[in-house]
């Protein structure tokens, strides 16, 4: 039915003898929302890293719409089309709101007239429109985690990958970037891959469920089998509530 | 709007009034301004700190000094081959640094490096008088010949204050073009630049060559106003320090800031050094002291410059408009 949009096969990091991940393979479908879950330290970021151009895969490759895209740079990878937010976030503290979703605009709309039509709708969609003449530094981090999103969307991704962009965030305020994602979803047929420890946002998501643990996925299917497996269970989910 | 207009006013017809002196401060002050303006175009736009300006300067006066002295090639075509010899130095030291991820307090190292090398290497240029100088032929300034930057103080005065005129606009927009927002975006943050989809190398490679081109019209002008030049003074570090200081006194990132900073520094060095000769005191170094009393009180009082302290004041700030450019 869907065609494969991202292909994971079989890949490796190391840090200083440290596996941080160790031949993990997954797939993401075009139009599904896609979650990584697992333990603090179990690579969900360093996975993300490798998709996004930051790190070089040990081994293994990557994959997305077709073509290679493992040993390309951060740049080139999002201009194949992945979009991606930091979970340490990153945003550009002496512009404003507004110029740092300006910055991301720019890359499908050369001129920044354009690009500034464009940034308005994203962060009316976020609800940062009233903070749009802030310096970025000036913002809350729930804001600057919605800044993240913002600027990511910006870049018009053919997919999006959310690095734990709820956390922090009330419960009613993840409902509404829940919603948002949702809508992106079905309206624009965007593709995600997420983060996640808040389970009630995974939950309310996903299609499909990976699981990473000591950087091996130990787990994968859907949301209603993840949280019946055992391992899963075991490693993660038993500790938190679901 | 009122100031703008009188201020402009008081700029065009300054040569009518002034003395001497008076001119050749303002030329002084309108020289740091536009050689300050290229500077921060790389450190204040894109966050490339370069501590080795004066090569682009010395290159630059170099270069249309031999073409002139040589060939008698004039210094209106002589300057486009100043402008390309340094962006060709710029580009060399930007593939350089930027291939191999040299940053911050490397990068600026290797900055002073080249300007270093470049002086020594001027040193022992016997084609160019090496380290005894350089000097340019002085026609008697009866008329005015821009082409040939011969002329009257006051001509130097116009060529100077329409190139900073030219520059500040040019840098204003730059500043609010793809490559402006892209600059600052690495600025703030490579990484996330990165992941937006910015080309770093080729945005910071396009900074100095930008800024090194800019320069190189600060050395022509040098050596067509000066007519001498030494190895060891056109392409000392105390020259980069001197350019860099305007802007990072005015305001880093700023559009008014490296012409407020010039302004500032040269006004007040000139004064001290007058009361000096008034009291009749020969103390060596007073200005490099005052230099450093004038940015410690910078950095104590408005960190950010004194344009930004100071449109605060006007109630200028930026509307959420152009970021930091006031
Ligand atoms: N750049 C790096 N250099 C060295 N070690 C790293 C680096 N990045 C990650 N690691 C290590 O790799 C392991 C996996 O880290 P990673 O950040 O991918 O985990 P994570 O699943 O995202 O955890 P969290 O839920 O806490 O964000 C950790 O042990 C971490 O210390
Ligand atoms: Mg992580």
């Amino acid at each position: 039915m869907a065609d494969t949009l991202l292909s994971v096969r079989a890949i490796s990091k190391s840090f200083h003898g440290l596996r941080a991940i160790a031949g993990a393979s997954f797939e993401v479908e075009e139009g599904h929302i896609v979650a990584l879950i697992g333990p603090n330290g179990a690579g969900k970021t360093t996975c993300f890293n490798m998709i996004a151009g930051v790190f070089v895969p040990d081994e293994g490759e990557i994959r997305f719409a077709g073509g290679r895209i493992d040993g390309m740079r951060a740049d080139q990878v999002c201009v194949a089309g992945i979009g991606r937010t930091f979970q340490l976030v990153k945003p550009f503290a002496g512009l404003s709101v507004m110029d740092n979703v300006i910055v991301g605009a720019l890359r499908r709309n050369k001129h920044v007239d354009v690009a500034r039509r464009k940034a308005q709708t994203i962060l009316d969609q976020l609800g940062l429109t009233q903070k749009s003449d802030q310096p970025a530094s000036a913002l809350t981090l729930p804001d600057r985690k919605r800044l993240e999103v913002a600027r990511a969307l910006a870049t018009e991704p053919r997919l999006l990958l959310l690095d734990e962009v709820m956390a922090g965030l009330r419960p009613t305020e993840t409902d509404q970037m829940v919603a948002i994602f949702r809508n992106l979803n079905r309206e624009q047929g965007l593709t995600i891959l997420l983060i996640e420890h808040v389970m009630r946002a995974v939950m309310a998501l996903s299609k499909e469920i990976h699981v990473l643990h000591h950087g091996e996925l130990i787990a994968s299917g859907s949301p209603d089998e993840i949280v019946r497996h055992p391992a899963v269970l075991e490693c993660y989910l038993g500790e938190e509530t679901v | 709007m009122l100031l703008m207009a009188v201020l402009t006013a008081a700029l065009l017809i300054l040569p009518a009034f002034a003395d001497t002196y008076i001119l050749s401060v303002a030329i002084l002050i309108l020289y740091f301004a536009y050689l300050g303006q290229a500077w921060n175009v790389m450190m204040g736009f894109c966050g490339q700190l370069s501590l080795g300006h004066s090569l682009y300067v010395g290159v630059g006066a170099y270069v249309s000094a031999a073409l002139f002295v040589h060939f008698g090639i004039q210094p209106w075509l002589g300057v486009w081959a100043a402008v390309l010899a340094c962006m060709a130095a710029g580009a060399a030291i930007g593939v350089l640094a930027f291939r191999f991820g040299i940053g911050g307090v490397y990068f600026a190292l290797l900055t002073i490096a080249f300007a270093e090398f470049t002086r020594i290497g001027f040193d022992h240029l016997r084609w160019v008088g090496g380290s005894g100088g350089f000097f340019l032929h002085v026609a008697q300034r009866e008329f005015n010949d821009v082409l040939a930057l011969r002329g009257s103080p006051a001509m130097f005065y116009y060529v100077m204050l329409v190139a900073t005129v030219a520059a500040f606009v040019f840098c204003a927009w730059l500043l609010h073009t793809r490559i402006g927002y892209y600059w600052q975006a690495i600025r703030e943050d490579p990484e996330a630049a990165q992941a937006l989809g910015i080309n770093t190398f080729r945005y910071k490679m396009l900074a100095i060559v930008i800024s090194s081109g800019m320069s190189a019209f600060g050395g022509v002008f040098f050596a067509f106003y000066y007519n001498n030049l030494f190895p060891e003074q056109i392409f000392s570090m105390s020259r980069s320090i001197e350019i860099i200081l305007g802007p990072i006194i005015g305001g880093i990132g700023t559009l008014f800031g490296p012409i407020l900073g010039a302004a500032v520094l040269t006004v007040l060095a000139e004064g001290i050094t007058e009361l000096m000769a008034a009291f009749g005191w020969e103390i060596p170094g007073v200005k490099q002291v005052f230099y450093g009393a004038c940015l410690l009180a910078v950095i104590v009082f408005v960190p950010r410059g004194i344009w930004p302290a100071l449109a605060r004041c006007l109630g200028l700030e930026s509307r959420g408009k152009g970021p930091r450019d006031g």
